[in-house]
C-alpha cells in the first residue's frame, strides 16, 4: 500500500508538473509534448484507479489521434515563436489570486467538508475477477446503447464540419471536370468549316 | 492509502492550473484549446474517482462520451483555427477583439 | 300627471337630438318648427300641472323616475319633485323659452349656424326643466352643470369671433369656482347624511344643524352653515353674485336670444331657486342667511351703479339682470323666498322683454350695439318703442306694473326682516335695496332715452334701412310685455300671502315670518298701488328717472362734464372696480404663470430632463463605462466567466 502511495504522488508530481509546462512553457511544440506527458500520467493514474479500459482509450485517442492533430495543426500555421515572447497578460495578478482562492476553497471542500461528513475516502477493493473492460461494454451495449449511438453521430459531425470548414475552392487551379468531360458531344470538340478550293495561280 | 480526496485534490490542481493557462496566456488560440483539453481531463479525472470510489461503472461511461465530445470538439476548434488563419494570418489571441458587439 | 312630467322634460330633449344631428336633413324650416313644437309641448303641459296645482287639487307629487346607481346605500336617481314651486319655475322657464325660440327665427335669420341654435336652446330648455324639476341633489347637479355647459356653447355660438371665445371661457372658468363650492356642499350633504333625496335629507336638517365640522383643523364650525355657504357659493357662480359676477356681462358676446333666456330669464336665476328649494336647511342657519343678504346687497347695489356708465345697450341690461337677481338675494336672505320667487318670476318676463327689445334695436341697427350712435328711434319703431318702455317700468318699478309689486313688497320685506335687530347687516341691504331703485331707474331711462328719445345720432346709412323688425320679433315682445305689465297684479296676492308654495318653502318658526307680518298689513293690490305715492320706493325711482331726463335728454353737457371732473370714479365704474383685472390677471395670471413655472421648472428640468432623460443618459454614461469591460478578447471573457465560478464555488463553501 506504501508502494502505491509512493507510486501515486510520484506520477501526481509529473503530471502536475508536465501540466505546469503546457501553461507555461514558451515554444506550442514544447506545450504540445508536455500535454502528451501529462495524458501518459493521467492514464497511469486511471489505471491505479482501476479503470484501465478508459487509460488505453486515453493513449489511443489523446496521445494518437488528438495530439497528434495538434502538432499537424501547429506545425502547418508555422506560428511565429518570437512575436509571441511578450510580458504577462495585465490579467496575471488578479488571475493567479483567483486560482488561489479557487485552489483554497476546492481544498476546503474536497478535506474538511468531507471529513465533517465522515465520509470514507477509501476505494473499495473490487471483486475477485472483475474485467473492467466487460462490465464496461455490458452497460455500454445495454443500457446505453441509444447514448453510444449518438457518441458516433457527434463523431460524424465533426469529421463533417471539420472538413467542410477547411475545404475551399482555389480559383485558378486545374483539376479535371468529369462530368463535363463525360457529357460532351462530337460537335462540341469538332467545327467544320466550308471553304472554296483556291485555284493555282 | 490513496483514497477519493487525493483523486479529487489532484483533479482540482489540475483544473486550477489550466484556468491560469487560459487566463494569463497572450500567444496563440491552440494553446487555449490545449487548456480546455486539460480541463476535460481534470473532470474526467473526478469521474473515474467517483465512478471508482461508488463502484459504479456509469461514472466511467460518462469519461468514454466526454472523451468522445472532446475529440469532436478539438477537431472542429482546430478546422476553426486553421479558417481563422487563412483569413487573418494570425492566431495571435490579443488581435482578436472581434467578439465585442 | 307622471307621463306629463316625462313629456315636458323628454319633448325639448328630443327635438334638441333631432335638429342638432340631423340638422340638414331637416332644414331651417324643420329646425325651428320642431324645437318650437317641442317647447310648445312642454309649456302647455307646464300650464296644465300649474293649472292642477293651483286649481285642481293636486298634491305636490315626489317620483322616482329611474335608479341607476346604488352604491353604499346611496341611490342616485332620477326623479321629479312635482309641487308649485317647481311648476311655476318650469312655466317661467317654458314660457320664457317659448317666446325666444319664435324671436330667434326673426334674429337668426340669416345665420349659418340656425339648425344649431335651435338645437342649443332646445337642450338648455331640457337641462333647465331636469334643474327645477328635480328631487335630489345629483340631478340638481346634473342640471346646474348641463345649463351651465350650453351657457357655455351658446357664448360661444360666433366660435370665430375672439370676445366671444374669451367670454365663454370667462363664464366656464368662473362658474367652475362657484361649481366647486356647490359639489363641495352636495358632498357635505351626502357624509352627514348619506342620502341625495331633497326629502331625506330635509327630514334630517336638525340633525345637521346640530353636527360639527372640522373644516380647518381646531375649528369646528356648524354644518349646516358650512353646508349652506357652499351650497351658496355655487349659487354666486350660477346666479352671478359678487365677485363671482364677473362671467355675465361678458356672456352678451352670445346671440340676443340667448341672452334674454339663458343669462336673464332663467339660468341665472337657478341660484336663487336652488336656495329657495333648500329653504328647509337656509332657515336653520343664521350665519349663512347673513352671508346671502349681504352678498346679494353689494351685487343689487354696487352692481347697478356700473349699468350707469356702460355704452353697449345689452351690457347696460345685464348689469341690471346682475343688480336684480342681488335684490332677489336680498330677498332669499331676509328669509322672504317668495317675495325672492315672486320677484324671480316678475324679473324673467320683463328681463326677457328688455333683452328681446334690445335685439330687436340691435337688428335695425344692422348689429350695432352701441347706445351713443343711437337716438330717436321712437318714429322708427313703434312696437319695439313701447314694449321696452313697458318693461323699463316694470324693471324700475313702476306702480302698476309686474315689477312694481314684487320689487316693492321685496323691500317691504327686507325693511321688515328679522335683521331688524342687526345693526350693519339689515342697513347694508335695506339701504343697498332702496338706493338700487334710484340707481335703477337712473341707468334704465339713460339707456331708454339715448335710445329711443333724442336725437338721430346714426349714420345716415343706417337710418335709411330703419324700420320695424317683422312679427316673428315683435310678437314675442308683445306677448312678454303682457304678462310684464300685469301679472304682478294678478298673482301678488296668491303667491306671496296664500300660502302659495305650501310646503315646498319653510321659513323657521324661530324667527318672526317676514311675509306673514306684511300680510297682516295687506288690504289687496289696489291699497298698495294707492299707497304707492307715500313710500320712498316711488319717489326714489321717480327722481331716477327725473335724472336720467335731465342729465342724457335735456343737459348732455353734464354727464360729459361730470366725466371730466371725477375721472377716477368714472375709471372705477369703467373698470368694473376692477374685478376683471382682479380675477383675470390676478387668478388667472397667476394661474397660469404658476403653470408656466411648473411647466418649465418641474415638467421640462425635472420630469423631462432629470426622470426622463435623466434616465436614458445614466444608463448610457452607466453602460459606456460597463463597455470597457467588453474588450472583443477571448481571455477576458474567460476570465468573467472564472470569476462567476470563483465567486458561485464562494458561496457554496462558505453560505452553505
Amino acid at each position: 500500500m506504501l508502494f502505491h502511495s509512493i507510486l501515486f504522488y510520484a506520477f501526481s508530481l509529473v503530471l502536475l508538473g508536465a501540466a505546469c509546462g503546457v501553461v507555461f512553457s514558451k515554444n506550442p511544440i514544447h506545450s504540445i509534448m508536455f500535454l502528451v506527458l501529462t495524458f501518459f500520467q493521467a492514464a497511469i493514474l486511471w489505471l491505479m484507479a482501476e479503470a484501465e479500459f478508459l487509460a488505453i482509450v486515453l493513449v489511443l485517442v489523446y496521445v494518437g489521434a488528438v495530439m497528434v492533430l495538434f502538432l499537424f495543426v501547429v506545425m502547418m500555421l508555422e506560428v511565429d515563436i518570437e512575436a509571441v515572447k511578450k510580458g504577462m497578460s495585465r490579467y496575471t495578478a488578479p488571475a493567479l489570486a483567483i486560482a488561489a482562492l479557487m485552489t483554497f476553497e476546492l481544498i476546503n471542500l474536497i478535506w474538511l467538508r468531507s471529513s465533517d461528513e465522515e465520509v470514507g475516502g477509501n476505494f473499495q477493493p473490487l471483486p475477485e475477477g472483475y474485467d473492467n473492460t466487460k462490465a464496461l461494454g455490458e452497460v455500454l451495449y445495454t443500457e446505453h446503447v441509444y447514448a453510444f449511438e449518438i457518441a458516433a453521430v457527434v463523431l460524424l459531425l465533426a469529421i463533417v464540419a471539420a472538413i467542410t470548414l477547411t475545404m475551399r475552392k482555389r480559383p485558378n487551379l486545374k483539376v479535371q471536370d468529369i462530368s463535363a468531360q463525360v457529357a460532351v458531344q462530337a460537335k462540341d470538340r469538332v467545327r467544320i468549316v466550308k471553304m472554296d478550293a483556291e485555284e493555282k495561280s | 492509502m490513496i483514497g477519493l480526496q487525493h483523486y479529487l485534490t489532484l483533479s482540482a490542481m489540475l483544473f486550477v492550473l489550466s484556468i491560469i493557462g487560459i487566463v494569463i496566456n497572450r500567444r496563440n488560440l491552440i494553446l487555449i484549446l490545449m487548456c480546455i483539453e486539460l480541463m476535460l481531463l481534470a473532470v474526467n479525472f473526478n469521474f473515474i474517482a467517483f465512478s471508482r470510489y461508488l463502484g459504479d461503472e456509469l461514472g466511467q461511461v460518462f469519461v468514454f462520451f466526454i472523451l468522445t465530445v472532446a475529440a469532436a470538439e478539438a477537431a472542429i476548434g482546430l478546422a476553426i483555427l486553421v479558417v481563422l488563419f487563412r483569413n487573418k494570418r494570425s492566431i495571435n489571441v490579443q488581435e482578436l477583439n472581434e467578439m465585442k458587439g | 300627471m307622471y307621463n306629463y312630467y316625462l313629456t315636458i322634460v323628454l319633448a325639448p330633449l328630443i327635438a334638441a337630438i333631432v335638429t342638432g344631428l340631423f340638422g340638414k336633413q331637416v332644414g331651417r324650416a324643420g329646425a325651428h318648427g320642431l324645437t318650437i313644437l317641442g317647447v310648445g309641448l312642454s309649456c302647455a303641459l307646464s300650464f296644465v300641472v300649474l293649472y292642477q296645482m293651483v286649481w285642481g287639487g293636486a298634491s305636490p307629487e315626489n317620483i322616482s323616475v329611474y335608479t341607476w346607481a346604488v352604491t353604499d346605500g346611496l341611490r342616485m336617481e332620477v326623479g321629479f319633485l312635482v309641487d308649485r314651486l317647481s311648476a311655476l319655475m318650469m312655466c317661467v322657464v317654458t314660457f320664457v323659452s317659448l317666446m325666444v325660440h319664435i324671436y330667434t327665427i326673426g334674429y337668426m335669420h340669416d345665420d349659418p349656424g340656425y339648425q344649431r341654435f335651435f338645437s342649443y336652446i332646445s337642450l338648455f330648455t331640457f337641462s333647465m326643466l331636469m334643474l327645477v324639476m328635480s328631487n335630489n341633489f345629483l340631478q340638481l347637479f346634473f342640471g346646474w352643470e348641463a345649463v351651465g355647459l350650453v351657457s357655455y356653447l351658446l357664448i360661444g355660438f360666433w366660435y370665430k369671433k375672439e370676445t366671444a371665445i374669451f367670454a365663454n371661457l370667462k363664464a366656464f372658468l368662473v362658474n367652475r369656482v362657484g361649481d366647486f363650492g356647490f359639489i363641495l356642499g352636495i358632498a357635505g350633504v351626502v357624509m352627514l347624511t348619506n342620502s341625495l333625496d331633497y326629502a331625506t335629507v330635509f327630514g334630517q336638517a336638525d340633525y345637521i344643524a346640530g353636527e360639527t365640522l372640522e373644516v380647518i383643523p381646531g375649528t369646528a364650525w356648524n354644518a349646516m352653515t358650512v353646508i349652506c355657504i357652499l351650497l351658496f357659493i355655487g349659487a354666486m357662480g350660477k346666479s352671478a353674485q359678487a365677485p363671482l359676477h364677473v362671467w355675465l356681462p361678458d356672456s352678451m358676446e352670445g346671440p340676443t336670444p340667448i341672452s334674454a333666456l339663458i343669462h336673464a330669464a332663467t339660468m341665472v336665476t337657478a341660484g336663487i331657486f336652488m336656495v329657495a328649494r333648500m329653504s328647509p336647511l337656509y332657515e336653520l342657519t343664521t350665519t349663512a342667511l347673513s352671508v346671502v343678504i349681504v352678498i346679494g346687497a353689494i351685487t343689487a347695489f354696487f352692481m347697478g351703479l356700473l349699468g350707469i356708465v356702460q355704452n353697449d345697450i345689452k351690457r347696460v341690461v345685464a348689469y341690471s339682470t346682475l343688480s336684480q337677481l342681488g335684490y332677489m338675494t336680498v330677498a332669499l336672505g331676509a328669509s322672504a323666498y317668495s317675495a325672492a320667487i315672486f320677484h324671480l318670476m316678475t324679473h324673467a318676463f320683463f328681463k326677457a322683454l328688455l333683452f328681446l327689445a334690445a335685439g330687436s334695436v340691435i337688428i335695425a341697427m344692422h348689429h350695432e350695439q352701441d347706445i351713443r350712435k343711437m337716438g330717436g328711434l321712437k318714429k322708427y319703431m313703434p312696437i319695439t318703442y313701447w314694449t321696452a318702455l313697458i318693461g323699463s317700468l316694470a324693471l324700475i318699478g313702476f306702480p302698476g306694473s309686474a315689477g312694481f309689486f314684487s320689487k316693492d313688497l321685496l323691500i317691504e320685506a327686507v325693511a321688515d326682516s328679522h335683521w331688524k335687530g342687526q345693526g350693519a347687516v339689515y342697513w347694508i341691504a335695506y339701504l343697498s335695496v332702496l338706493l338700487g331703485v334710484f340707481v335703477t331707474a337712473l341707468y334704465s331711462f339713460r339707456m331708454f332715452f339715448l335710445v329711443f328719445h333724442g336725437e338721430e345720432r346714426m349714420d345716415a346709412e343706417t337710418k335709411s334701412h330703419l324700420h320695424e323688425t317683422p312679427l316673428v320679433v315683435t310678437g314675442p315682445l308683445i306677448l312678454l310685455a303682457i304678462p310684464s305689465a300685469v301679472i304682478g297684479w294678478i298673482t301678488v296676492e296668491a303667491i306671496l300671502f296664500g300660502g302659495f308654495f305650501g310646503d315646498a318653502i319653510v321659513t323657521s318658526a324661530a324667527r318672526p315670518d317676514v311675509l306673514q307680518e306684511l300680510g297682516s298689513h295687506w288690504h289687496g293690490s289696489l291699497a298698495l298701488l294707492l299707497h304707492a305715492p307715500m313710500t320712498p320706493v316711488f319717489w326714489l325711482a321717480a327722481a331716477g328717472v327725473g335724472a336720467a331726463w335731465y342729465l342724457w335728454l335735456k343737459r348732455p353737457d353734464i354727464p360729459e362734464a361730470m366725466h371730466k371732473k371725477f375721472s377716477g370714479l368714472y375709471n372705477l365704474l369703467d373698470r368694473k372696480y376692477y374685478f376683471d383685472d382682479l380675477w383675470i390677471k390676478g387668478f388667472a395670471g397667476g394661474g397660469r404663470s404658476l403653470g408656466n413655472l411648473l411647466w418649465q421648472k418641474g415638467d421640462q428640468t425635472v420630469i423631462d430632463g432629470w426622470l426622463v432623460n435623466g434616465t436614458a443618459n445614466t444608463v448610457g454614461r452607466l453602460a459606456g463605462i460597463v463597455r470597457q469591460i467588453q474588450t472583443g478578447y477571448l481571455y477576458t471573457y474567460a476570465f468573467a466567466m472564472i470569476i462567476g465560478l470563483t465567486a458561485l464555488l464562494s458561496w457554496l463553501v462558505w453560505f452553505r
